[in-house]
């Protein structure tokens, strides 16, 4: 056991916890933030993606050891940037999610994606996210939504940089 | 329930409140041997001081109940979804024994039930409102949750009405509003669960925080059919976090298994404890099972009379040429994103359950798919069900060995605990969706005319996996589920099923056996329509000799498709349709060759009937999503044992489709029929085989076994 702070969403956590336990169950388990989801276990279907000072990584992949005080997590419940709020309102409006138990990993690399490639094409939209299952199917709503929170981003960012 | 006790039942809830139930009796749906359902009467709205609460009591798995039940009482009732609050129920018994979700049945058999219920509670608010103002309930009307008494300018909110309309007599035949004056019904509304699903407010079964809760990670016999002999917890038990080992039985239909629980302070702790288990199983024998063998068994059962599904005519009348094929269908896993869990809190005689489960109703007392409490010895009166938001359902979660299993765990310790099943166990447990095979003869006149056809289904039983006693010489309807519903115009048919024993516990896998039969069923349609000269389509158009519903579903997939024009070249496609208990659609898939040499799936068209729509988007995401889920099973390494075991553990080894793979999808709905049908199914089973016609139509190669080869097509 060894005592980890964790800066999740801007709030610093101290928990005691095994260092090899993966970060998902971290936060999910011990700092109790469930929008984090558990599908795989192997990094395989995207469920627990998390951001790691912006990149999007895989929670359940992640041993909660490895990563130090400074870094800077961001899970679905901390997603409150003007992107992030851009992505969920185009994920509404597209009405993407179904059973919604995917959705928070697929928006937490839609936005990792969107900071690293504003305007993605469709191609660059599928290699990104194809990392992350969607049992339900609803990947081309994804892609939509993808493409509408692209162009709103930019909208507002022209208008911020002329006013 | 009775005036007398709703009447009480009233006053007890109006103890705590200004509180106005309203109770209806619930038709009894249309039953098949999947899906029986009895609604019976149950408080769906509820109104006090605190404003409207309607209750969904179809549980939300995607499907899209959550808003359709509130829509469809919301329209007549007269308020808009913004005015309500919408809570899923929980099995309760005030709630009824309607309180699952499967079958495709949630608008398809409430669709009038629910929308009297809002209809009758709108009058009652208005009588209320006339006899507050001594006025005619002719005269007033109702908006937006308030009466309205035009000719004076009064209004009375629903809120204020509430404790009088309560005590009025429910309307047996509420007027029901035309359609032409539909708010909601038939209009894209946005689903109100979904904001809570991009902010990950959702709460999920998995989510249970519960305080003072364990965490239990399960060890179960690899070998199917196996179950615990000994196991020494020593070295387990010095994990730290280790807190119990326990052995728990988990149930499902006949089948019955005893696994190694460790119960730990964290989950981490409990996956590491678990590792550290020594266990002698008992493998009974099935340790030399091989599924590739239990193939082979199939295909020698083929040569069997079988059972007679139906038989009309004679099919040993001599024919110009026969056609015979035999298809091969394998198990496949429902692969819900959310793995199996289940959080129980065991307090003396109290039972407190929080999970993700599809039969609410059985998991708290008798209902769809049995009795939970019975498998535990729990009286029904005892246990308190919390059930979450459902990540994914798919028929696997109308089973509840998961509940059973976390029961027998939680029974041994003081503490609530939280059992959580990894991928690799929601996927090598079982239970799967059955392997079909299917033996097809159809005989062809000097004129090219279908004068027979048989399908005969080796397989194993829906209900021998469900019942310890079934008596396996019986006919198991559910194993030829639509063989003998389609719309064809043959002479003569002969449809049979013949029972290949097993012992892996089987589930209704998202449109069920429909999901298998039809690849076999409807890919022979195209082979007789090959050996016929005929376009694929037109000879299924033409095998229809009334206006059937098929035949209107088929036109509009010509219509959309523009079948007469020409595809590119290196394209083709392939159609096929399905009719059975959930619904009926019709699909056109366009391919391609890539240059690996694969089969790509470029564009599917797809018409649904409907009968009526509730949310028209809502329906195209279901086909969307129905689509790539037979994808899926269409292309995809299936299950397969291997000396017992199943060989596939996680996504890497029987993936799911991803985005990179998804074609695009085009849906149209029918909703002139006169019959209500299903959304969430039939979307399924006329993929596969228009899949298979397609890569004929491109290749000329038949594939008649799934998951199809296209990569060496």
């Amino acid at each position: 056991m060894k005592t980890i702070e964790l800066s999740i969403n801007q709030q610093v956590h101290r928990i005691e916890v095994d260092p090899e336990m993966p970060l998902l169950w971290a936060i999910r388990d011990i700092v109790g933030l469930k929008g984090t989801k558990f599908g795989c276990g192997q990094g395989l279907c995207g469920a627990c993606t998390v951001q790691l000072d912006g990149q999007a990584i895989r929670s359940c992949q992640t041993p909660v050891g490895s990563i130090t005080a400074k870094q800077k997590i961001t899970t679905i419940e901390g997603a409150s940037t003007r992107l992030e709020k851009i992505i969920q309102a185009a994920w509404i409006e597209h009405q993407v999610p179904q059973c919604g138990y995917c959705q928070s990993g697929q928006i937490m690399s839609a936005t990792a994606l969107l900071k690293s490639n504003p305007k993605p094409s469709e191609s660059d939209i599928e290699n990104y996210m194809s990392g992350n299952i969607c049992r339900c199917g609803t990947y081309s709503r994804i892609k939509s939504a993808i493409q509408t929170a692209a162009k709103n981003a930019a909208k507002n960012t022209s208008k911020s940089t002329k006013s | 329930m009775s005036l007398e006790s709703r009447r009480s039942f009233i006053k007890k809830a109006g103890a705590t409140g200004l509180t106005f139930w309203l109770g209806l009796s619930y038709v009894k749906g249309e039953s098949t041997a999947v899906i029986s359902t009895a609604k019976s009467l149950t408080p769906f709205i509820k109104i006090d001081a605190a404003g409207i609460t309607i209750f969904n009591p179809n549980p939300e798995m995607g499907q899209g109940s959550y808003q359709a039940v509130a829509s469809m009482i919301a329209e007549e009732l007269e308020v808009s979804l913004d005015q309500i609050t919408i809570k899923n129920t929980s099995g309760e018994k005030e709630f009824g024994a309607g309180q699952w979700a499967g079958g495709s049945s949630t608008v398809r058999e409430g669709y009038l039930t629910y929308r009297k219920i809002g209809a009758s509670a709108k009058e009652m608010l208005v009588k209320a409102a006339s006899q507050t103002w001594g006025v005619s309930p002719e005269s007033c009307t109702a908006k937006e949750g308030k009466v309205l008494h035009a000719a004076t300018n009064r209004t009375l909110k629903y809120e204020e009405l509430a404790e009088a309309a309560s005590l009025l007599e429910i309307p047996k035949e509420p007027k029901l509003k035309d359609p032409k004056d539909f708010k909601m019904l038939g209009k894209s509304v946005k689903r109100p669960d979904i904001p809570l699903k991009v902010t990950g407010k959702a709460e999920f079964g998995i989510d249970a925080d519960v305080p003072g809760m364990l965490y239990s990670s399960v060890e179960r016999c690899p070998v199917i059919g196996g179950t615990l002999k000994t196991f020494d917890a020593t070295a387990a038990m010095k994990v730290p976090g280790v807190v119990k080992v326990v052995s728990a039985e988990r149930v499902i239909g006949k089948y019955s298994s005893t696994g190694v629980a460790v119960i730990a302070k964290t989950y981490w702790a409990a996956i590491q404890g678990r590792k550290a288990l020594k266990i002698d199983w008992d493998t009974k024998g099935f340790e030399t099972f091989n599924s590739s063998d239990y193939e082979h068994k199939l295909r020698s059962l083929s040569k069997e009379e079988g059972i007679l599904d139906k038989q009309k005519g004679s099919v040993d009348l001599p024919v110009a040429q026969v056609v015979e094929s035999f298809y091969e269908t394998p198990m496949v896993a429902h692969h819900p994103l959310e793995p199996m869990n289940c959080t129980v809190h065991v307090n003396g005689k109290k039972v407190e359950i929080w999970t993700s489960t599809q039969v609410p109703v059985s998991v708290t007392g008798p209902g769809m798919m049995g009795s939970m409490p019975a498998l535990v010895g729990i009286n029904p009166e005892d246990i308190t069900l919390h059930a979450g938001f459902i990540g994914g359902g798919f028929g696997r979660r109308l089973y509840f060995d998961y509940i059973v299993e976390a029961i027998n765990v939680a029974k041994q310790v003081d503490s609530p605990v939280k059992v959580v099943w990894s991928r690799e166990d929601t996927t090598t447990q079982g239970p799967f969706r059955p392997m079909t095979f299917s033996k097809m003869i159809g005989g062809l006149s000097e004129k090219n005319q279908v004068v027979s056809f048989q399908h005969k289904v080796i397989s194993p039983g829906f209900m021998d996996s469900a019942m310890p006693n079934w008596d396996k010489t019986k006919m198991d309807s559910m194993m030829t589920e639509g063989i003998s519903a389609q719309e064809y115009d043959i002479p003569n048919m002969k449809n049979s099923f013949v029972f290949a024993d097993y012992h892996v516990p089987m589930a209704a896998w998202r449109s069920v056996t429909s999901s298998t039969l039809a690849f076999a069923h409807e890919c022979f349609i195209d082979e007789l329509a090959h050996k016929a000269e005929k376009d694929p389509l037109d000879f299924r158009i033409d095998l229809q000799s009334t206006n059937t519903d098929t035949k209107r579903v088929l036109k509009k997939l010509r219509e959309i498709t523009n079948w007469d024009k020409p595809l590119p070249a290196g394209k083709a496609r392939g159609v096929a349709q399905w009719d059975f208990f959930a619904g009926l659609s019709a699909q056109a898939v366009e391919v391609s060759l890539a240059k690996n040499g694969a089969v790509s799936v470029d564009k599917v068209y797809v018409v649904i009937d409907l009968g009526t729509v509730v949310n028209p988007d809502n329906v195209k995401a279901q086909v969307e999503g129905a689509v790539l889920m037979a994808l899926s099973a269409a292309i995809h390494p299936a299950i397969t044992l291997k000396n017992g075991v199943v060989e596939q553990k996680n996504f890497d080894t029987t993936p799911v489709t991803r985005m990179s793979e998804s074609p695009e999808v085009i849906v149209e709905i029918i909703t002139e029929g006169a019959k209500i049908k299903g959304v969430g199914e039939p979307g399924l089973p006329p993929f596969a085989p228009a899949l298979g016609n397609a890569i004929f139509a491109l290749t000329k190669k038949r594939l008649r076994k799934l998951p199809l080869e296209i990569e060496f097509v």
